[in-house]
């Protein structure tokens, strides 16, 4: 079976790559394209932690195929930090120690930067339920609401 | 997984040479995939070929008419979900499919995937039923309406031929005094799997009687029923405490619930009645508020 040839947008750049049918788009962010800020935790769509933005719309890049991408606009960990500075997402989460291992972070980051531009100014509990997709079997989440929160204030504060 | 091959038709009539292949080549229908691509890496479901229907504008499209809703049976979740005037309308069939797993997940998840993956506790398919969807199916010859609850005919099995996709839903606009709730239970907040569902549709007049009910429950049996006994029971009454107890006391007599470790036989029979009492005041509520 020959591999299908897409054409889509990664963090604004072209992207081109030949990928299987049965490839997730997980799988070829971090086997194909080296993009492997974006982490596999399940695979089944249960932890959030391959987390990113299709269509400006929140998805686990597990339960995407490679080839569903064509034409899209897809927005990765990797697209969130503008060069070598972070962005306020970021910063507020090593200010506030929302993470211990990391491996669910950038998933966070994405769906908080998700949910930041939906609701600039989401409640603790409205923060807690957006975020219900994203597990963290580290940090106990009161550090990454807290995290998430206080971004919230300093975008509202710097718009 | 080995070879399989994807396709995304453009349009219906793209589709159609590729449903008459589906006639002697294993397929699948891609709709969000939230189900299928989980199936299929499990090797659950082995298809060899995939059409993905997203990109077909019937698919996509959600139409608020004056008489009737029309909801391709691929749009997300999401879009459901952020339409304020689909709230206003069909709150019940929204509040189904905003219950199904996560922001994530909801971005993907689609009505007419939630329909025919055909899980006996589908969140999305018992609101459907009582607000009396109905299911065109598009095929080769041509489409056939049929009402959702024609669709699901036993776990994980459709009434859909393997020539055949979901196309859309189309719903009767609420008249005034009508409305519709689901209600589910799941052992924790967020992100579970119904133990029990119900739905209720209910029609009340400006003295508070009810003159229609429709009450469908989920995840007691393999597919979804539908109380025909309890909306008569309902009906020429006034919702009062002791109908709505009789009701939750039939509703709890519904049924073949299983046991699993979401909850025991026993504890389905008694949770669906809690559910079903439950779901007719919240219905009944928006019903009256729409009287205005």
């Amino acid at each position: 079976m020959s591999k299908t040839h897409v054409t889509t947008t990664i963090n604004g750049d072209a992207v081109e790559y030949l990928c299987e049918v049965d490839q997730s788009l997980l799988d070829v962010l971090r086997d194909t394209l080296e993009l492997t800020g974006t982490k596999e935790g399940c695979a089944t769509g249960d932890c959030g932690a391959c987390s990113v933005s299709l269509d400006g719309r929140l998805v686990c890049s597990c339960l995407v195929l490679g080839v569903e991408a064509e034409g899209k606009q897809i927005e990765t960990i990797e697209g969130v930090a503008n060069g070598t500075e972070l962005h306020p997402i970021q910063q507020k989460f090593l200010e506030n120690a929302a993470l211990q291992c990391g491996i669910c972070t950038p998933g966070f980051i994405v769906a908080t930067k998700a949910l930041l531009e939906k609701n600039p100014d989401p409640t603790e509990e409205e923060a807690r339920y957006y975020l219900a997709g994203n597990l963290c079997r580290c940090t106990g989440y009161d550090k990454i609401i807290r995290a998430v929160l206080d971004a919230a204030a300093e975008m509202r504060g710097a718009a | 997984m080995e070879s399989v091959q994807y396709h995304a038709p453009q349009s219906l009539e793209d589709a159609v040479p590729l449903l008459k292949e589906a006639r002697t080549t294993p397929s699948r229908i891609l709709a969000g995939g939230t189900d299928l691509l989980i199936q299929m890496r499990a090797g659950v479901k082995t298809p060899e070929m995939l059409i993905d229907i997203k990109k077909i504008p019937e698919l996509t499209q959600l139409e608020m008419g004056a008489d009737q809703i029309r909801l391709g049976a691929a749009v997300p979740s999401a879009v459901m979900d952020e339409n304020a005037e689909l709230h206003q309308q069909l709150p019940g069939v929204v509040e189904g499919m905003e219950l199904i797993g996560s922001t994530q997940v909801q971005g993907r998840a689609t009505p007419g995937g939630n329909l025919c993956n055909a899980s006996p506790a589908g969140d999305g398919a018992p609101a459907m039923i009582v607000s009396s969807g109905q299911c065109v199916i598009f095929g080769p010859n041509g489409t056939r309406t049929i009402p959702v609850e024609e669709v699901c005919t036993a776990p994980g099995r459709t009434s859909l031929a393997d020539d055949e996709l979901l196309q859309e839903f189309i719903f009767p606009a609420p008249k005034p005094g009508q409305s519709d709730a689901y209600l589910r239970f799941i052992p924790r907040n967020e992100m579970d799997i119904a133990v029990v569902g119900v739905a209720a549709n209910i029609t009340v007049d400006a003295s508070g009687t009810c003159t229609a009910a429709k009450v469908a429950l989920g995840a007691i049996a393999p597919t979804v029923v539908i109380a025909t006994d309890i909306a008569a029971l309902l009906v020429g009454t006034k919702l009062d405490d002791d109908t709505l107890a009789a009701a939750a006391e039939m509703a709890s007599g519904l049924g073949s619930p299983i046991s699993d470790k979401r909850g025991t036989t026993e504890f389905r029979h008694r949770i669906a009645g809690v559910l079903t009492r439950r779901v007719i005041k919240i219905a009944a509520a928006r019903a009256g508020e729409r009287l205005q």
